[in-house]
């Protein structure tokens, strides 16, 4: 008797395989989607809202869009605790993708990663997206083919940050002569914006003060007392981590107002302000990811999502956070260079090479910002085969004490001064790497 | 001179910082004779124990006797599950053993109470003090004097108790301790109890100025240079090498980074470290110990 109820049981299993509808992925209607995450370890209190805002859209577009244009996303993840070492490790057991369904980028989640990948992406022909990070002179796609410093490359975000002060001094006239200190965490990420402010200093006349703090700069009384003899007129705080709130309080300690420190994206998070406390008050950050829950995406969020108990974060209170809005917006922008490809290759997964191709040809213009619910969110971004960035635009937030409040509409970088310097360095690396520049037209 | 005499004396002040955290090392190498490797751990999970209590609305003295309260339950529970087993085995058995155990603790740490950063007001101004011209902070000052406050209470606790007693009989000789019927589990139960404490103290006092996140157990990296140049056996010699290390590290910063790219504060220990073991392996107040061959 047992026998025969396990046979039919097996029977009946076997039937309802059969006559089930295909899955998504032997439709091959899937997208692999790997994200290297960092849930623990030193990083975790950006990690956790970054992965809990990606994960929701994702979310999002998966169960209230059905998927792009139908073909669903699958993601997965893999700690690696910010370490480049393991996203290496997790590019190579990704990089052919998954049960049938192909890679079409990696996000790398960090600069250092981005260099350690450059050449496995090329060589693989897989694209490297690092939104607001990266190598600087991969913006030229050119030299470059397969890696995006997306969005706000960081000579973009030193451009902005004097553009700002201009703007508060009164003319970029007036900057000359003015004291602007750079306090940088001592790292690839730290130093990379040198090469522009140098060039800006001597194009409007600054001087130009640079003090490095190392990792992980949780005493800096000898920079700050630095920063001090030198009475500056402005900061321009580099840091990451808990360098951050640290150097607030550090600079609060040595007379330094908060409101003449501008932090970068990096340094621009609830989790930079709030264990600085009352020293923070009148802090202002470059926000290519300002925060805040009150844009349109967020209630369509709300509704769909988190009022569902669908949502991968797990204190609410965070919802809007900076981190929280940062993976949204890399997610959107994945989700939007997927259409692309998907416009020119067919509605279907897509490979790296054809993710290439969608990611060189994104354009959200103001129009569609607003179809999507990022309008105020995210800038107007068109990226082309020979320019990888797209946007070079920041908001300034200041925090009031209790959260950040956007005090700028969006701020354009000068990317007609900073462009040569970009060539320039791509060019040194192409000639480095034997590597023959593409013609920036010959894939439109 | 004013600049040097300002970097000197914050230099000085910010060392007590690295000497609170290394008096936790201390206490167990007297013990026992381990490093133990997660006392950053300890530290984290300490201070972030305090501040989730508080965030749940305990008054801040309850918060403190519930934090000490869970710390001497761990004490206890790291003695029976880790060191008993390992009695008798070789400190690099249970060196290896508290490697384990930070790992342990801080992933327990981040699991009960989540990774986000907390800020923890301590009701201490971080603003600066002039005498003269010389700037002197605030809060240095004031971790300065609870760090020699703590060296007090454990050189009184030490020095004048059965407990203090029993422990030297412990660190001096294990053997003959158990043979005149010291228990061993019960000291290394306060010990790592106390340890817990002061980690808990020193989690404070840097949590305040940082927040209170993950990052918290790094702060034990300034601790090794201070207990190569202390001595590891000697509370007075953490105090003394953390000075030491805050003045060296300042000065160097200020006078000799800037001719070498700066950011030197993280190795310059190390280095400075290097050369006392050259010189005084022991440490400056370490024991020396001489082994038959």
């Amino acid at each position: 008797m047992k026998r025969l109820v396990l046979t039919a049981l097996l029977a009946a299993g076997v039937a309802a395989t059969a006559l089930a509808p295909p899955s998504a992925h032997a439709d091959g209607k899937e997208q692999y989607v790997p994200l290297p995450t960092y849930r623990v370890g030193p990083y975790a209190s950006s990690g956790t809202l970054w992965w809990a805002g990606t994960l929701d859209y994702f979310r999002y577009i998966n169960e209230v869009e059905g998927g792009i244009n139908g073909v669903k996303l699958k993601i997965e993840e893999f700690e690696t605790e910010w370490s480049p070492d393991r996203t290496v490790e997790v590019y190579e057991r990704v990089k052919n993708g998954k049960d049938g369904a192909p890679v079409a980028f990696f996000f790398t989640h960090g600069t250092p990663a981005s260099y350690a990948l450059i050449e496995k992406g090329a060589a693989d022909k897989i694209p490297l997206i690092d939104p607001a990070g990266g190598r600087t002179e991969s913006t030229d796609g050119t030299v470059f083919p397969y890696a995006f410093p997306l969005l706000f490359n960081y000579f973009s975000q030193a451009s902005v940050g004097i553009n700002y002060i201009a703007q508060k001094e009164g003319g970029f006239d007036k900057l000359k002569g003015k004291k602007i200190v750079t306090v940088y965490h001592d790292s690839a990420y730290g130093r990379e914006t040198q090469a522009a402010v140098n060039l800006l200093a001597k194009k409007y006349g600054f001087e130009n003060f640079q003090i490095p703090v190392a990792d992980p700069g949780n005493e800096q009384s000898p920079q700050w007392r630095q920063v001090r003899e030198i009475k500056p007129d402005w900061v321009f705080l580099r840091t990451w981590g808990v360098s951050t709130p640290v150097a607030i309080k550090t600079a609060q300690r040595f007379g330094i107002p908060a409101d003449r420190i501008i932090g970068d994206v990096w340094a621009g998070s609830e989790a930079d302000v709030i264990p600085a406390g009352t020293a923070a008050k009148g802090y202002q950050a470059l926000a290519p990811y300002p925060g805040g829950p009150n844009f349109e995406i967020h209630d369509r969020l709300r509704k769909a999502i988190l009022d569902t108990g669908k949502s991968d974060l797990k204190d609410k209170k965070f919802f809007g956070a900076v981190y929280y809005n940062i993976g949204l917006i890399n997610a959107v922008l994945a989700v939007e260079a997927l259409r692309a490809g998907q416009a020119k290759f067919g509605n279907r997964p897509l490979n790296g090479e054809e993710g290439r191709w969608g990611f060189e040809h994104l354009t959200i213009d103001d129009a569609r910002l607003k179809e999507i619910g990022f309008q105020g969110l995210l800038q107007p971004i068109k990226l082309t085969p020979a320019d990888h960035e797209g946007g070079g635009a920041a908001r300034i937030q200041q925090w009031d004490g209790e959260k950040w409040v956007l005090v700028t509409d969006w701020i354009q970088a000068d990317r007609d001064t900073l462009r040569p310097l970009i060539e320039a360095k791509a060019a040194a690396y192409a000639k480095e790497h034997s590597i023959t520049p593409r013609s920036p037209t010959a894939e439109n | 001179m004013n600049l040097f005499l300002e970097t000197l004396i914050g230099g000085l002040l910010a060392g007590t910082m690295y000497s609170l955290v290394a008096i936790g090392f201390v206490l167990i190498y007297k013990a026992s004779g381990v490093f133990n490797f997660a006392q950053g751990s300890i530290l984290l999970f300490a201070a972030l124990t305090f501040v989730t209590l508080l965030e749940q609305g305990l008054p801040f003295a309850a918060a403190l006797a519930v934090t000490i309260l869970i710390l001497i339950l761990g004490a206890i529970l790291i003695e029976r599950t880790v060191l008993r087993p390992l009695a008798n085995r070789s400190p690099m058995t249970l060196f290896m053993a508290t490697l384990g155990l930070s790992y342990v603790v801080e992933g327990a740490a981040q699991g009960l109470m989540g990774a986000q950063v907390h800020a923890l007001d301590l009701g201490i101004e971080d603003v600066p003090i002039f005498i003269g011209d010389v700037l002197i902070s605030q809060f240095d000052l004031v971790a300065a004097a609870t760090a020699v406050a703590l060296a007090l209470v454990l050189a009184l606790l030490f020095n004048n108790t059965r407990i203090g007693i029993s422990l030297r009989a412990v660190a001096d000789d294990t053997r003959a301790a158990l043979s005149i019927g010291i228990n061993l589990n019960r000291i290394w139960q306060i010990v790592w109890a106390v340890a817990g404490i002061v980690g808990l103290v020193a989690g404070m006092l840097w949590g305040a100025r940082q927040g209170i996140q993950f990052s918290l157990s790094l702060v034990v990296l300034k601790a090794l240079p201070v207990l190569i140049i202390g001595g590891f056996t000697s509370i007075g010699g953490a105090i003394v090498g953390g000075l030491i290390v805050g003045a060296a590290e300042n000065l160097a910063e200020t006078y000799v980074g800037p001719y070498i790219g700066g950011g030197i504060t993280p190795w310059f220990p190390y280095f400075l470290a290097i050369a006392f073991l050259y010189i005084r392996p022991a440490g400056l107040f370490g024991e020396r110990t001489l082994e038959r061959v």
